[in-house]
């Protein structure tokens, strides 16, 4: 059984609807590390859920980022365990530099919680195995910055790699993101950020279950 | 700057404080002698209007409190109504219209952080949150402003908290230019053996002041919303606080776990007056005297005065009294949340209250007669006038024409606009966010339970007629929780008023509360919080009466909850509760109103027998799985109720002609109405066992297709419905 760990931080808010997602999916609840934990338990994946960690003040990110806790998952992605970040979690992910490119202010400089349209484009990694190739799924966002921007050269390297797991589809792109993108993977496979939010989507009481697939792929359930 | 203790008391510095030369009489009848600064500042925030509902008082005791669900009623943080299995919702409505109408962003945004810290102040958890808004029409230079900045700060303050906003209004009226409206609601999960009371108990305990530190932001903050507005109020903007929804979701999690070890003797959230209204609170209630020295109380500025500490209104601060043994415990969880925990005073047996600054004692007063003895008003008032029947033929217009009119008007169109800027989703339990009848959200732990929330009051009925639109508020709050197939449990009331001091007023809001009385009564809905927002007036002019109703109502199997949306092609429109011509009422209508700018006739009356006669029977319906789709009929009428309930899906619709006059049919406003839709096939089963409730049901159409055919009128695309009930929102706040 895979074993999940989901980190807390003051601010973050998405992290009982992670925890439930998980513990739903898994049949397992996941442990929990604090802001302040040097050490993370043996899992094979550490989720970084949604919210506004440290009020997203200066930055979205940026004081989570040089939390001591981002350091010791920085230290399990390096040995290959599985790390996703979600929303808040995707920016915080940013700015510890475990991932390329930049989180912006929504294009329209508004929160937006709406659902939005996501192209599957690329099947092949840990998180996504269990979706078709090009599969268009719908999905939640809510978030007041996740406008991705990276530059050319970073964005050709994306691109090229096959980085790009999640694309904003047929013209639902909500915050200005370049190229549509709307979640990227490390080269390494191991580490995926994402602003749309699939735990609010697995369920029939969330009008869906669309979302279902990513957890089940990462956490090693069979399509 | 440091203002002293010893600033001489004038008749300017009295005036100043919002105190009338009797009331300050009764204070020196009280204390026996001239108050010091610091006194006088306490006194204006207990005794002004906001703190101390002296106006209102005697009629809100008219209403309706209690019932066999109800755990607590009004006089506390929230109300708190039981759904069984040993849960509670606790909930309350609560107005801050002059803070927005003077600085929108925090205004808004403090307003919601207030709400959601009285909910969670009892021990729950907040689920929900709606907020009923209502600005100056369009074209008012500051609207724009206003609206953007409101939604934004409620968005701003509510998301980041992390609470869904399941629910609210946003309307238009010149009469709201000068004085915009913003009413937060919110909600909360908590165990009904787990709820914290303000009450204190017990001589010698610590008083602890937790959460984020004091400064001077909201200094006088109570006395202002108390005031009527004129040119100058720009100068107020330094009386408005700044929100912290960060700090605030630190609190809440500190604050549960607090109570879950066990350690909360007492607790009040430091809203209106700060460290006044709570400290004397908690001390009045318990029959304790509370002594605070003030130079322990964490400050983020330098040289305050003990006026100014007294009466800051710095947000995301809370008092408790903590068990002695259990205060190490305490600190380590704020601290944990890097919050501010200081002691800051304890409780005594002496029923005084008394503050000690940089070693003097800056204030000693009788703590109970600080609320208790507050004066209370019996207003003069006079009964509203009664509008004029309406005269001669309906003014005609197409009426395909009209619906897309009223659907692309300001307070018919799609919110979308707005209510995308709230995380409408966050906790994973939302299962009908706005746009239909009513919020719904399932209750956590529990296999089917969910509950429906709505906020409603028509202002221009209550205009009309006070006491009619009082019923008509309640009436629809408990009709659209109904069209969920929610049981309306109890409610919260936002009472939003001009000047007392005027008889017209006074006659609005006694009125006004007399019908909400009476429709509660009837439809076994208590009231079991609220809050009085009066002397919204600018230069003299009053809004319209708004005395909105926030709702709760408890799905048992959110599995058969109804929606708006048509669920399938080919299935039966039912009409349910309307008069044969099946609708009559064009008095107030938003048909005159809106398109031929006739403000006119008396409002809609709500006959409550039937009210509840039609509602029940609908949700028995809806229980039994029989109706696949529900929708009030409420604004702008049947045309307007059936193109929601197409646009919401999709699907057309063919409904048959209108008898009579079909600008009433199509567009009057007559109430306790429901459009229901079942299988095809169904209807007559449900026509005769309607017959035999005594309720009446007329088959008028059938759904499918990709158009709206009202009777004779031409067939309207649902993608044009939908273009024009999308376009007015972006557009305006674009132009």
């Amino acid at each position: 059984m895979m074993r999940a760990a989901v980190v807390l931080l003051p601010g973050l808010n998405r992290d009982r609807d992670m925890i439930a997602a998980l513990t739903k999916i898994s049949g397992t609840p996941p442990v929990t590390v604090w802001e302040t934990d040097t050490t993370i338990p043996d899992v094979d994946l550490i989720v970084i859920p949604g919210g506004f960690s440290y009020g997203d003040y200066l930055r979205c990110g940026a004081i989570a980022a040089r939390m001591p806790v981002m350091r010791a998952v920085a230290e399990m992605a390096a040995k290959g365990v599985m790390v996703m970040g979600v929303c808040n979690g995707f920016q915080i992910l940013l700015e510890a530099g475990l991932l390329p490119g930049a989180l912006m202010r929504n294009e329209t400089l508004k929160f937006v919680c709406r659902e939005v349209k996501l192209e599957v484009a690329n099947a092949n990694t840990a998180f996504t195995r269990n979706y078709k190739p090009g599969q268009i799924i719908r999905c939640p966002v809510a978030h007041h910055d996740g406008n991705y921007f990276a530059d050319a050269e970073t964005l050709k390297q994306i691109e090229g790699e096959g980085q790009v797991v999640f694309r904003y589809a047929e013209g639902t792109n909500p915050n200005g993101s370049v190229n549509d993108i709307a979640g990227i993977i490390s080269k390494s496979g191991n580490v995926l950020g994402l602003m749309p939010h699939p735990e609010n989507l697995i369920e029939t009481a969330h009008g869906g279950i669309d979302g279902r697939a990513l957890f089940e792929s990462v956490l090693g359930k069979a399509a | 700057m440091t203002i002293p203790n010893t600033v001489k008391i004038t008749d300017e510095l009295i005036k100043a404080h919002g105190l009338k030369p009797d009331e300050y009489q009764r204070i020196l009848d009280l204390i026996g002698r001239e108050p010091t600064f610091t006194e006088l500042g306490i006194f204006s925030a207990m005794w002004n209007e906001h703190c101390s509902y002296k106006s209102s008082k005697r009629w809100l005791r008219t209403l309706p409190t209690s019932g066999e669900v109800v755990i607590q009623g009004p006089g506390e943080n929230a109300g708190v109504v039981d759904i069984g299995d040993g849960d509670c919702v606790v909930f309350k409505m609560e107005s801050h219209n002059h803070p927005s109408y003077i600085e929108p962003y925090q205004g808004a945004a403090t307003g919601v952080g207030g709400i959601l810290r009285d909910v969670f102040t009892m021990g729950a958890r907040p689920i929900a949150a709606m907020n009923a808004l209502r600005f100056g029409e369009p074209d008012h230079p500051k609207t724009r402003h206003l609206v953007a900045g409101v939604v934004a700060g409620v968005g701003g303050y509510g998301n980041s908290f992390g609470v869904p906003t399941v629910g609210g209004e946003v309307n238009f009226d010149a009469r709201y230019n000068g004085n915009c409206l913003v009413n937060a609601f919110a909600a909360g999960l908590a165990k009904t053996d787990g709820i914290f009371y303000s009450k204190a108990e017990g001589v010698g305990l610590p008083v602890v002041y937790l959460g984020a530190k004091t400064g001077r932001d909201g200094v006088g903050g109570a006395t202002m919303a108390s005031a009527e507005f004129d040119d100058k109020i720009e100068e107020k903007r330094p009386t408005v606080q700044v929100g912290d929804p960060f700090t605030e979701k630190c609190l809440l999690e500190a604050c549960l776990e607090l109570m879950a070890s066990g350690a909360v003797i007492a607790i009040q959230d430091m809203g209106a007056a700060g460290l006044t209204c709570s400290a004397v609170e908690m001390g009045a209630k318990g029959d304790l005297g509370i002594e605070l020295d003030l130079d322990k109380v964490p400050v983020r500025e330098e040289r305050m005065s003990a006026y100014e500490m007294m009466l800051s209104e710095s947000q995301e601060r809370m008092l408790m009294v903590l068990k002695p043994e259990k205060e190490k415990e305490a600190e380590a969880i704020f601290r944990k949340w890097g919050l501010d925990f200081a002691i800051v005073g304890h409780t005594t047996d002496d029923l005084r209250f008394r503050i000690l600054h940089q070693g003097a004692e800056v204030a000693n007063l009788p703590i109970k007669e600080l609320g208790d003895q507050a004066p209370e008003y019996d207003r003069p008032w006079v009964a509203p006038a009664a509008q004029a029947e309406l005269s001669g033929d309906a003014p005609k217009m197409d009426v395909a024409d009209a619906l897309l009119k009223l659907l692309s008007s300001p307070d018919l169109s799609s919110r979308r606009w707005v209510y995308e800027q709230y995380d409408t989703l966050i906790q994973g339990n939302s299962l009908q966010i706005p746009g239909g009848d009513a919020g719904v959200v399932r209750v956590e732990g529990h296999a089917s339970k969910a509950l429906a929330f709505s906020s409603d009051v028509t202002p221009r009925y209550c205009e009309a007629d006070p006491f009619e639109g009082g019923k008509q508020a309640v009436a629809e709050c408990w009709r659209n929780l109904t069209a969920t197939g929610a049981l309306p449990l109890a409610s919260t009331d936002n009472l939003n008023f001009g000047n007392p001091e005027r008889p017209e007023i006074m006659g609005q809001l006694v009125h006004a509360i007399k019908g909400i009385g009476e429709a509660c009564r009837a439809l076994d809905f208590p009231i079991v919080s609220g809050n009085v927002s009066l002397y919204n007036e600018t230069n003299g002019r009053g809004i319209l009466p708004t005395p909105t109703i926030g709702g709760v109502g408890l799905i048992d199997d959110w599995s058969k909850m109804a929606r708006i949306r048509f669920a399938a092609e080919g299935e039966a429109i039912l009409l349910i509760g309307a008069p044969e011509e099946w609708g009559t009422h064009l008095g107030q209508s938003v048909y005159l109103r809106d398109l031929f700018g006739k403000a006119e006739g008396p409002a809609p009356k709500v006959d409550l027998a039937h009210e509840r006669k039609v509602g029940d029977f609908v949700r028995r319906l809806i229980g039994k799985e029989t109706a696949t789709a529900v929708h009030d009929l409420s604004d702008g009428g049947l045309a307007v109720a059936l193109a929601e309930m197409a646009i919401a899906s999709g699907i057309g619709a063919r409904v048959n002609e209108a008898t009579g006059n079909s600008a009433a049919a199509w567009f009057g406003e007559d109430q306790g109405r429901y459009l229901v839709t079942v299988a095809a096939g169904r209807q007559d089963a449900v026509v005769a066992e309607a017959s035999k409730s005594g309720v009446r049901v007329a088959v008028i159409g059938m759904t499918g297709g990709d158009s709206l055919k009202l009777g004779g009128t031409r067939a309207i695309p649902v993608k044009d419905l939908k273009a024009a009930h999308e376009g007015w929102f972006p557009a305006f706040m674009a132009a």
